[in-house]
Protein backbone atom coordinates (compact mmCIF):
# COMPACT_ATOMS: atom_id res chain seq x y z
CA UNK A 1 0.00 0.00 0.00
CA UNK A 2 1.27 3.72 -0.95
CA UNK A 3 0.43 6.33 0.45
CA UNK A 4 -2.14 8.35 0.35
CA UNK A 5 -3.63 11.72 -0.25
CA UNK A 6 -7.15 12.77 1.94
CA UNK A 7 -8.95 12.05 -0.98
CA UNK A 8 -7.71 8.37 -1.66
CA UNK A 9 -11.54 7.40 -0.49
CA UNK A 10 -13.46 9.46 -2.97
CA UNK A 11 -11.03 8.35 -5.95
CA UNK A 12 -11.82 4.61 -5.22
CA UNK A 13 -15.84 5.79 -4.60
CA UNK A 14 -15.74 7.70 -7.99
CA UNK A 15 -13.97 3.92 -9.61
CA UNK A 16 -10.66 5.92 -10.48
CA UNK A 17 -8.46 3.17 -11.28
CA UNK A 18 -4.96 3.99 -9.41
CA UNK A 19 -1.42 3.93 -9.49
CA UNK A 20 1.56 4.08 -7.81
CA UNK A 21 2.99 7.38 -8.66
CA UNK A 22 6.11 8.53 -6.89
CA UNK A 23 5.08 5.92 -3.35
CA UNK A 24 1.23 7.25 -3.72
CA UNK A 25 -1.54 5.64 -4.82
CA UNK A 26 -2.76 8.41 -7.26
CA UNK A 27 -5.96 7.80 -10.00
CA UNK A 28 -4.33 7.78 -13.39
CA UNK A 29 -7.84 8.09 -14.90
CA UNK A 30 -11.51 7.99 -13.63
CA UNK A 31 -13.69 6.82 -17.00
CA UNK A 32 -11.60 8.02 -20.19
CA UNK A 33 -8.62 9.97 -20.21
CA UNK A 34 -10.22 11.68 -23.53
CA UNK A 35 -13.10 12.79 -21.64
CA UNK A 36 -11.15 13.83 -19.12
CA UNK A 37 -9.25 15.91 -21.34
CA UNK A 38 -11.90 17.49 -23.39
CA UNK A 39 -13.53 18.66 -20.08
CA UNK A 40 -10.83 20.52 -18.95
CA UNK A 41 -10.25 22.23 -22.47
CA UNK A 42 -13.74 22.75 -22.72
CA UNK A 43 -15.58 23.21 -18.99
CA UNK A 44 -13.85 22.25 -16.13
CA UNK A 45 -12.21 19.57 -14.19
CA UNK A 46 -10.63 18.86 -10.58
CA UNK A 47 -7.42 17.37 -10.26
CA UNK A 48 -5.80 15.59 -6.66
CA UNK A 49 -2.31 16.81 -6.29
CA UNK A 50 -1.97 16.94 -2.94
CA UNK A 51 1.15 13.97 -3.22
CA UNK A 52 2.89 16.87 -4.58
CA UNK A 53 5.19 18.23 -1.38
CA UNK A 54 4.35 22.19 -0.04
CA UNK A 55 7.82 23.53 1.68
CA UNK A 56 7.46 26.59 3.73
CA UNK A 57 10.70 29.05 4.19
CA UNK A 58 10.52 31.56 6.72
CA UNK A 59 13.24 33.63 8.66
CA UNK A 60 15.14 36.87 8.07
CA UNK A 61 17.13 35.72 5.29
CA UNK A 62 14.47 34.14 3.30
CA UNK A 63 14.60 36.23 0.33
CA UNK A 64 18.49 36.67 0.50
CA UNK A 65 18.56 32.62 0.84
CA UNK A 66 16.38 31.85 -2.04
CA UNK A 67 17.98 34.48 -4.46
CA UNK A 68 21.00 31.74 -3.65
CA UNK A 69 19.00 28.60 -4.06
CA UNK A 70 17.05 29.21 -7.77
CA UNK A 71 17.81 30.56 -10.73
CA UNK A 72 14.60 32.68 -11.03
CA UNK A 73 14.99 35.59 -8.55
CA UNK A 74 12.38 36.10 -5.77
CA UNK A 75 13.44 39.70 -5.62
CA UNK A 76 10.60 40.07 -9.24
CA UNK A 77 7.95 38.97 -6.54
CA UNK A 78 7.02 42.35 -5.54
CA UNK A 79 3.89 42.17 -4.27
CA UNK A 80 2.73 40.01 -1.52
CA UNK A 81 1.02 36.81 -3.66
CA UNK A 82 3.08 36.97 -6.33
CA UNK A 83 4.63 33.59 -7.68
CA UNK A 84 7.26 33.05 -10.31
CA UNK A 85 8.41 29.28 -11.58
CA UNK A 86 12.54 28.30 -11.52
CA UNK A 87 14.45 25.78 -11.45
CA UNK A 88 16.13 24.56 -8.67
CA UNK A 89 20.32 23.80 -10.14
CA UNK A 90 23.12 22.07 -8.93
CA UNK A 91 26.66 23.19 -9.43
CA UNK A 92 27.42 22.14 -12.46
CA UNK A 93 23.77 24.02 -13.76
CA UNK A 94 21.63 20.57 -13.84
CA UNK A 95 18.04 21.02 -12.98
CA UNK A 96 17.89 19.09 -9.28
CA UNK A 97 13.73 19.81 -9.63
CA UNK A 98 11.41 22.65 -11.01
CA UNK A 99 9.03 24.56 -8.84
CA UNK A 100 6.40 27.30 -8.13
CA UNK A 101 7.31 29.85 -5.24
CA UNK A 102 4.96 32.53 -3.95
CA UNK A 103 5.90 35.08 -2.43
CA UNK A 104 3.45 35.47 0.73
CA UNK A 105 2.47 38.00 3.43
CA UNK A 106 5.37 36.39 5.48
CA UNK A 107 8.24 34.22 4.13
CA UNK A 108 7.31 31.62 0.99
CA UNK A 109 5.97 28.99 0.21
CA UNK A 110 7.28 26.40 -2.88
CA UNK A 111 5.65 23.72 -4.10
CA UNK A 112 8.49 20.91 -5.36
CA UNK A 113 7.59 17.37 -7.13
CA UNK A 114 6.32 14.54 -5.00
CA UNK A 115 9.31 12.06 -6.35
CA UNK A 116 11.81 14.28 -5.87
CA UNK A 117 10.61 15.30 -2.58
CA UNK A 118 13.55 13.88 0.03
CA UNK A 119 16.13 15.00 -2.75
CA UNK A 120 14.75 18.60 -2.51
CA UNK A 121 14.75 18.93 1.15
CA UNK A 122 17.98 17.35 1.86
CA UNK A 123 19.40 19.79 -0.99
CA UNK A 124 17.68 22.34 0.76
CA UNK A 125 18.73 22.09 3.94
CA UNK A 126 22.28 21.30 2.78
CA UNK A 127 22.31 25.10 1.37
CA UNK A 128 21.15 26.60 4.51
CA UNK A 129 23.90 26.51 6.73
CA UNK A 130 24.96 30.32 7.19
CA UNK A 131 21.63 31.49 6.78
CA UNK A 132 18.83 32.63 9.32
CA UNK A 133 16.16 30.32 7.88
CA UNK A 134 13.17 27.73 8.53
CA UNK A 135 12.36 24.92 5.92
CA UNK A 136 8.89 23.45 6.77
CA UNK A 137 7.57 20.79 4.68
CA UNK A 138 3.38 20.76 4.95
CA UNK A 139 2.25 17.51 4.41
CA UNK A 140 -0.90 19.05 6.71
CA UNK A 141 -1.87 20.48 3.22
CA UNK A 142 -3.99 19.15 0.41
CA UNK A 143 -3.68 20.59 -3.19
CA UNK A 144 -6.42 20.48 -5.26
CA UNK A 145 -5.95 22.55 -9.08
CA UNK A 146 -8.96 23.03 -10.89
CA UNK A 147 -8.81 24.37 -14.39
CA UNK A 148 -11.04 24.80 -17.63
CA UNK A 149 -12.74 27.83 -18.82
CA UNK A 150 -14.93 27.27 -16.34
CA UNK A 151 -13.54 26.57 -13.48
CA UNK A 152 -12.65 30.10 -11.93
CA UNK A 153 -16.60 31.05 -11.95
CA UNK A 154 -17.52 27.65 -10.85
CA UNK A 155 -15.14 27.99 -7.84
CA UNK A 156 -15.64 31.09 -7.09
CA UNK A 157 -19.96 30.04 -6.90
CA UNK A 158 -18.73 28.01 -3.61
CA UNK A 159 -16.86 30.66 -2.19
CA UNK A 160 -18.21 33.20 0.34
CA UNK A 161 -19.13 36.24 -1.82
CA UNK A 162 -16.55 39.25 -0.46
CA UNK A 163 -13.37 35.95 -1.14
CA UNK A 164 -15.05 35.49 -4.64
CA UNK A 165 -14.98 38.43 -6.10
CA UNK A 166 -10.82 38.68 -4.63
CA UNK A 167 -10.39 35.55 -6.39
CA UNK A 168 -11.92 36.80 -9.62
CA UNK A 169 -9.42 39.43 -9.62
CA UNK A 170 -6.44 37.23 -9.15
CA UNK A 171 -4.08 37.84 -12.24
CA UNK A 172 -2.10 35.17 -13.19
CA UNK A 173 0.54 33.48 -10.78
CA UNK A 174 -1.03 35.61 -8.08
CA UNK A 175 -2.28 34.04 -5.36
CA UNK A 176 -4.10 34.95 -2.19
CA UNK A 177 -4.35 33.78 1.47
CA UNK A 178 -7.96 33.28 3.32
CA UNK A 179 -7.73 32.18 6.46
CA UNK A 180 -6.27 28.48 6.05
CA UNK A 181 -6.67 28.61 2.55
CA UNK A 182 -4.41 29.42 0.21
CA UNK A 183 -5.53 30.09 -3.81
CA UNK A 184 -3.23 30.57 -6.67
CA UNK A 185 -3.95 31.71 -10.50
CA UNK A 186 -1.28 28.66 -11.25
CA UNK A 187 -1.54 25.09 -12.84
CA UNK A 188 -0.05 22.85 -15.11
CA UNK A 189 -2.68 22.77 -18.51
CA UNK A 190 -2.60 25.69 -20.34
CA UNK A 191 -6.15 26.67 -19.92
CA UNK A 192 -7.43 29.32 -17.07
CA UNK A 193 -7.44 28.24 -13.48
CA UNK A 194 -6.79 27.74 -9.87
CA UNK A 195 -4.55 26.11 -7.39
CA UNK A 196 -5.91 25.69 -3.85
CA UNK A 197 -3.82 24.47 -1.34
CA UNK A 198 -6.01 23.70 1.85
CA UNK A 199 -6.15 22.30 5.39
CA UNK A 200 -6.23 18.10 4.86
CA UNK A 201 -9.67 17.50 6.63
CA UNK A 202 -10.96 20.59 4.35
CA UNK A 203 -10.29 18.30 1.63
CA UNK A 204 -12.97 15.80 1.18
CA UNK A 205 -15.96 18.49 1.54
CA UNK A 206 -14.39 21.10 -1.00
CA UNK A 207 -14.37 17.97 -3.50
CA UNK A 208 -17.68 17.08 -3.05
CA UNK A 209 -18.70 20.16 -3.66
CA UNK A 210 -16.65 20.83 -6.71
CA UNK A 211 -18.19 17.56 -8.12
CA UNK A 212 -21.56 18.58 -7.21
CA UNK A 213 -20.98 22.08 -8.96
CA UNK A 214 -20.38 19.96 -12.07
CA UNK A 215 -16.62 19.68 -12.06
CA UNK A 216 -15.20 16.46 -13.67
CA UNK A 217 -12.23 14.37 -11.83
CA UNK A 218 -9.40 14.31 -13.71
CA UNK A 219 -6.57 11.29 -13.45
CA UNK A 220 -2.93 11.70 -13.76
CA UNK A 221 -3.01 10.25 -17.22
CA UNK A 222 -5.04 13.29 -18.80
CA UNK A 223 -2.53 15.93 -16.90
CA UNK A 224 0.00 14.81 -18.83
CA UNK A 225 -1.58 15.23 -22.30
CA UNK A 226 -2.84 18.71 -20.81
CA UNK A 227 0.92 19.46 -19.94
CA UNK A 228 2.52 18.40 -23.17
CA UNK A 229 0.19 20.09 -25.10
CA UNK A 230 0.55 23.28 -23.36
CA UNK A 231 4.43 22.73 -23.87
CA UNK A 232 5.09 22.22 -19.95
CA UNK A 233 8.20 20.33 -18.99
CA UNK A 234 7.88 17.35 -16.86
CA UNK A 235 10.67 16.63 -14.25
CA UNK A 236 12.93 13.43 -14.95
CA UNK A 237 11.29 13.24 -18.48
CA UNK A 238 11.94 16.88 -20.47
CA UNK A 239 15.14 17.43 -17.62
CA UNK A 240 16.90 16.21 -14.88
CA UNK A 241 19.83 16.76 -13.14
CA UNK A 242 21.51 16.25 -15.99
CA UNK A 243 20.34 18.63 -17.99
CA UNK A 244 20.84 22.50 -18.44
CA UNK A 245 17.89 24.50 -18.42
CA UNK A 246 19.40 26.43 -21.23
CA UNK A 247 19.06 22.88 -22.98
CA UNK A 248 15.38 22.45 -21.75
CA UNK A 249 13.75 25.54 -22.85
CA UNK A 250 14.05 27.15 -19.38
CA UNK A 251 16.16 29.95 -20.60
CA UNK A 252 13.19 32.50 -19.81
CA UNK A 253 13.14 31.21 -16.00
CA UNK A 254 17.04 32.29 -15.37
CA UNK A 255 16.95 35.53 -14.13
CA UNK A 256 20.53 37.04 -15.33
CA UNK A 257 20.01 40.30 -13.66
CA UNK A 258 21.41 41.44 -11.75
CA UNK A 259 25.13 40.38 -12.70
CA UNK A 260 26.10 39.84 -9.51
CA UNK A 261 23.18 37.82 -7.94
CA UNK A 262 25.10 34.03 -7.16
CA UNK A 263 22.92 31.73 -7.35
CA UNK A 264 23.82 27.65 -7.46
CA UNK A 265 24.88 26.66 -10.76
CA UNK A 266 25.56 30.30 -12.58
CA UNK A 267 28.56 29.91 -13.34
CA UNK A 268 27.80 26.67 -15.62
CA UNK A 269 24.71 27.85 -17.01
CA UNK A 270 26.74 30.90 -18.12
CA UNK A 271 28.61 28.27 -19.89
CA UNK A 272 25.79 26.27 -21.11
CA UNK A 273 24.55 29.73 -22.53
CA UNK A 274 27.80 30.30 -24.74
CA UNK A 275 27.90 26.34 -25.66
CA UNK A 276 24.34 27.00 -27.02
CA UNK A 277 25.18 29.91 -28.97
CA UNK A 278 27.94 28.00 -30.58
CA UNK A 279 25.71 25.18 -31.54
CA UNK A 280 27.11 22.95 -28.69
CA UNK A 281 24.33 22.36 -26.70
CA UNK A 282 21.03 20.46 -28.04
CA UNK A 283 17.94 22.00 -27.29
CA UNK A 284 14.37 20.99 -26.30
CA UNK A 285 12.06 21.33 -29.03
CA UNK A 286 8.10 20.74 -30.07
CA UNK A 287 7.91 17.89 -32.90
CA UNK A 288 4.76 16.84 -34.54
CA UNK A 289 3.21 13.98 -36.27
CA UNK A 290 0.44 14.98 -38.80
CA UNK A 291 0.45 11.53 -40.00
CA UNK A 292 -1.02 8.21 -37.91
CA UNK A 293 1.35 7.28 -35.48
CA UNK A 294 1.92 8.34 -31.74
CA UNK A 295 5.71 9.60 -30.80
CA UNK A 296 6.65 7.93 -27.70
CA UNK A 297 9.45 8.73 -25.01
CA UNK A 298 12.51 7.37 -25.48
CA UNK A 299 12.07 6.67 -29.44
CA UNK A 300 15.29 8.14 -31.52
CA UNK A 301 14.92 11.08 -34.04
CA UNK A 302 17.14 11.27 -36.79
CA UNK A 303 18.42 14.68 -38.21
CA UNK A 304 21.10 16.53 -40.14
CA UNK A 305 22.86 19.63 -38.81
CA UNK A 306 25.25 20.74 -42.24
CA UNK A 307 24.71 17.45 -43.94
CA UNK A 308 25.57 15.50 -41.04
CA UNK A 309 23.39 12.84 -39.40
CA UNK A 310 22.73 13.05 -35.74
CA UNK A 311 20.72 11.82 -33.49
CA UNK A 312 18.11 12.96 -30.88
CA UNK A 313 15.41 11.78 -28.54
CA UNK A 314 11.99 12.06 -27.54
CA UNK A 315 11.64 13.44 -23.83
CA UNK A 316 7.73 13.58 -23.84
CA UNK A 317 5.42 12.53 -26.07
CA UNK A 318 1.53 11.49 -26.62
CA UNK A 319 -1.62 11.29 -28.98
CA UNK A 320 -2.78 15.09 -28.65
CA UNK A 321 -6.89 14.87 -27.82
CA UNK A 322 -7.31 18.24 -28.86
CA UNK A 323 -5.22 18.27 -32.41
CA UNK A 324 -6.26 14.41 -32.69
CA UNK A 325 -2.07 14.18 -34.03
CA UNK A 326 0.87 13.42 -31.92
CA UNK A 327 3.00 15.98 -30.82
CA UNK A 328 5.98 15.34 -28.39
CA UNK A 329 9.21 17.19 -26.95
CA UNK A 330 12.40 15.86 -28.25
CA UNK A 331 15.84 17.00 -27.15
CA UNK A 332 17.95 17.52 -30.56
CA UNK A 333 21.34 19.19 -31.76
CA UNK A 334 20.80 22.83 -32.48
CA UNK A 335 20.65 23.92 -35.92
CA UNK A 336 18.89 19.93 -37.24
CA UNK A 337 16.90 19.80 -40.14
CA UNK A 338 15.48 16.70 -41.73
CA UNK A 339 14.06 15.19 -38.56
CA UNK A 340 12.78 11.74 -38.29
CA UNK A 341 11.41 9.63 -35.44
CA UNK A 342 12.17 5.61 -35.50
CA UNK A 343 8.50 4.82 -35.33
CA UNK A 344 9.13 0.84 -35.20
CA UNK A 345 12.23 0.58 -37.20
CA UNK A 346 10.99 2.90 -40.34
CA UNK A 347 11.82 6.51 -40.28
CA UNK A 348 9.05 8.80 -40.02
CA UNK A 349 9.71 12.81 -40.99
CA UNK A 350 8.05 14.84 -38.52
CA UNK A 351 7.73 18.77 -38.23
CA UNK A 352 9.61 20.72 -35.64
CA UNK A 353 7.66 23.95 -34.24
CA UNK A 354 7.46 25.59 -31.34
CA UNK A 355 7.50 23.54 -27.61
CA UNK A 356 3.73 25.09 -27.13
CA UNK A 357 1.06 23.24 -29.30
CA UNK A 358 -2.46 24.13 -27.52
CA UNK A 359 -3.24 27.45 -25.03
CA UNK A 360 -7.02 28.14 -24.04
CA UNK A 361 -8.46 24.61 -25.90
CA UNK A 362 -6.54 26.34 -29.38
CA UNK A 363 -3.69 25.37 -31.34
CA UNK A 364 -0.92 28.04 -31.65
CA UNK A 365 1.93 26.94 -33.79
CA UNK A 366 1.92 27.32 -37.09
CA UNK B 1 -15.66 -5.30 -14.84
CA UNK B 2 -15.02 -7.07 -18.37
CA UNK B 3 -16.98 -8.94 -20.48
CA UNK B 4 -16.02 -12.38 -21.50
CA UNK B 5 -18.96 -13.65 -23.69
CA UNK B 6 -19.39 -17.50 -23.83
CA UNK B 7 -20.10 -17.84 -27.66
CA UNK B 8 -16.50 -16.45 -28.33
CA UNK B 9 -12.63 -18.67 -27.90
CA UNK B 10 -9.70 -16.18 -26.96
CA UNK B 11 -6.25 -16.25 -26.67
CA UNK B 12 -3.76 -15.60 -24.30
CA UNK B 13 -2.59 -12.52 -25.72
CA UNK B 14 -6.27 -10.75 -25.58
CA UNK B 15 -7.79 -11.66 -28.60
CA UNK B 16 -10.88 -13.02 -29.16
CA UNK B 17 -13.00 -14.96 -32.19
CA UNK B 18 -16.20 -15.91 -33.79
CA UNK B 19 -16.84 -18.73 -35.67
CA UNK B 20 -19.04 -17.81 -38.28
CA UNK B 21 -22.01 -20.25 -39.90
CA UNK B 22 -19.75 -19.86 -42.77
CA UNK B 23 -16.59 -21.58 -41.74
CA UNK B 24 -14.33 -18.33 -41.48
CA UNK B 25 -13.71 -16.27 -38.08
CA UNK B 26 -13.77 -13.36 -36.97
CA UNK B 27 -11.49 -11.74 -34.56
CA UNK B 28 -11.26 -9.03 -32.35
CA UNK B 29 -9.18 -7.63 -28.84
CA UNK B 30 -11.30 -8.60 -25.54
CA UNK B 31 -12.97 -6.31 -23.51
CA UNK B 32 -10.29 -6.52 -20.60
CA UNK B 33 -7.37 -5.53 -23.72
CA UNK B 34 -9.56 -2.07 -24.37
CA UNK B 35 -9.77 -1.47 -20.79
CA UNK B 36 -6.19 -1.69 -20.29
CA UNK B 37 -4.89 0.19 -23.20
CA UNK B 38 -7.23 3.19 -22.56
CA UNK B 39 -8.89 5.44 -25.08
CA UNK B 40 -7.20 3.70 -28.79
CA UNK B 41 -6.62 6.30 -31.12
CA UNK B 42 -4.90 4.51 -34.13
CA UNK B 43 -5.34 1.11 -35.61
CA UNK B 44 -2.91 -0.55 -38.07
CA UNK B 45 -4.85 -3.23 -40.06
CA UNK B 46 -3.23 -6.16 -42.19
CA UNK B 47 -4.50 -6.14 -46.04
CA UNK B 48 -6.89 -8.08 -46.85
CA UNK B 49 -4.64 -11.47 -48.91
CA UNK B 50 -2.35 -11.21 -46.30
CA UNK B 51 -1.41 -14.71 -45.06
CA UNK B 52 -1.24 -14.47 -40.85
CA UNK B 53 0.13 -16.97 -38.63
CA UNK B 54 -1.24 -17.81 -35.03
CA UNK B 55 0.61 -16.15 -32.23
CA UNK B 56 2.80 -13.65 -34.71
CA UNK B 57 1.73 -9.90 -34.81
CA UNK B 58 -0.82 -9.07 -37.08
CA UNK B 59 -1.62 -5.60 -36.02
CA UNK B 60 -0.83 -2.74 -34.27
CA UNK B 61 -3.21 -0.67 -31.71
CA UNK B 62 -1.84 2.74 -30.01
CA UNK B 63 -3.49 4.26 -27.34
CA UNK B 64 -2.79 7.67 -25.91
CA UNK B 65 -0.87 5.65 -22.82
CA UNK B 66 1.22 2.81 -25.45
CA UNK B 67 1.55 1.09 -28.23
CA UNK B 68 0.51 -2.66 -28.26
CA UNK B 69 1.12 -5.30 -30.53
CA UNK B 70 -1.91 -7.83 -31.76
CA UNK B 71 -1.14 -11.35 -32.43
CA UNK B 72 -3.24 -13.47 -34.74
CA UNK B 73 -4.86 -16.03 -32.95
CA UNK B 74 -5.37 -18.27 -35.80
CA UNK B 75 -2.94 -18.76 -38.66
CA UNK B 76 -5.08 -18.24 -42.08
CA UNK B 77 -6.00 -15.53 -44.70
CA UNK B 78 -6.85 -12.25 -43.85
CA UNK B 79 -10.37 -12.22 -45.92
CA UNK B 80 -11.89 -8.99 -45.00
CA UNK B 81 -10.96 -5.88 -42.37
CA UNK B 82 -12.71 -3.40 -40.84
CA UNK B 83 -11.75 -0.55 -42.21
CA UNK B 84 -14.28 1.33 -40.44
CA UNK B 85 -11.78 0.99 -37.34
CA UNK B 86 -9.13 3.36 -39.32
CA UNK B 87 -11.15 6.51 -38.82
CA UNK B 88 -13.22 5.60 -35.53
CA UNK B 89 -10.54 3.26 -33.76
CA UNK B 90 -12.51 4.57 -30.10
CA UNK B 91 -15.22 1.95 -31.73
CA UNK B 92 -12.81 -0.81 -30.28
CA UNK B 93 -12.70 0.81 -26.54
CA UNK B 94 -17.28 1.31 -27.32
CA UNK B 95 -18.00 -2.19 -28.77
CA UNK B 96 -15.01 -4.61 -28.92
CA UNK B 97 -16.91 -7.60 -29.61
CA UNK B 98 -19.01 -6.58 -31.86
CA UNK B 99 -18.67 -2.88 -34.29
CA UNK B 100 -14.95 -2.89 -33.14
CA UNK B 101 -14.18 -6.46 -34.39
CA UNK B 102 -10.51 -6.21 -36.56
CA UNK B 103 -10.88 -8.96 -39.31
CA UNK B 104 -12.23 -11.56 -40.76
CA UNK B 105 -10.16 -14.58 -41.38
CA UNK B 106 -9.89 -17.85 -43.60
CA UNK B 107 -8.49 -20.28 -41.66
CA UNK B 108 -5.61 -23.06 -42.41
CA UNK B 109 -6.63 -25.67 -39.61
CA UNK B 110 -10.04 -25.94 -38.03
CA UNK B 111 -7.69 -26.93 -34.71
CA UNK B 112 -6.37 -23.77 -34.27
CA UNK B 113 -9.51 -22.92 -33.09
CA UNK B 114 -10.19 -25.99 -30.50
CA UNK B 115 -6.40 -24.92 -28.86
CA UNK B 116 -7.88 -21.59 -28.06
CA UNK B 117 -9.48 -20.85 -24.10
CA UNK B 118 -12.93 -20.57 -23.67
CA UNK B 119 -14.55 -17.23 -21.68
CA UNK B 120 -13.82 -19.26 -18.06
CA UNK B 121 -10.38 -20.22 -18.78
CA UNK B 122 -9.34 -16.71 -20.26
CA UNK B 123 -11.37 -14.78 -17.53
CA UNK B 124 -8.94 -16.04 -15.14
CA UNK B 125 -5.72 -15.53 -16.76
CA UNK B 126 -7.47 -11.78 -16.93
CA UNK B 127 -8.07 -11.62 -13.11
Amino acid sequence: MGLRTPLYQKHVDAGAKLVDFGGWDMPIQYKSLMEEHHAVRQHAGVFDVSHMTVVDIDGADATRWLRYLLANDVQKLDEVGRALYTGMLNDNGGVVDDLIVYRRAQGYRLVVNCGTREKDLSWMNSKAQGYDVSITERPDLAILAIHGPESISKVCALLAPELAEKVQALGNFRSLENEQWFIARTGYTGERGLELIIPNEDAPALWDSLIAADILPIGLGARDTLRLEAGMNLYGHDMDEDTSPIAANMEQTIAWEPADRQFIGRPAVEQHKIDLAAGKLPILTGIVLEERGVLREGLRVVCEVNAVEKEGIITSGTFSPTLKHSIALARIPAGSVNCRVDLRGKLIPVRIVKPNFVRFGKKIFD
Amino acid sequence: MSSFPDDLKYAATHEWVRVETDGTVIMGISDHAQELLGDIVFIELPEEGTEVTAEQEMSVVESVKAASDIYAPITGTIVEVNKALLDAPETVNGSPYDEGWFCRIQPKNAADIDALLDADAYAKICE
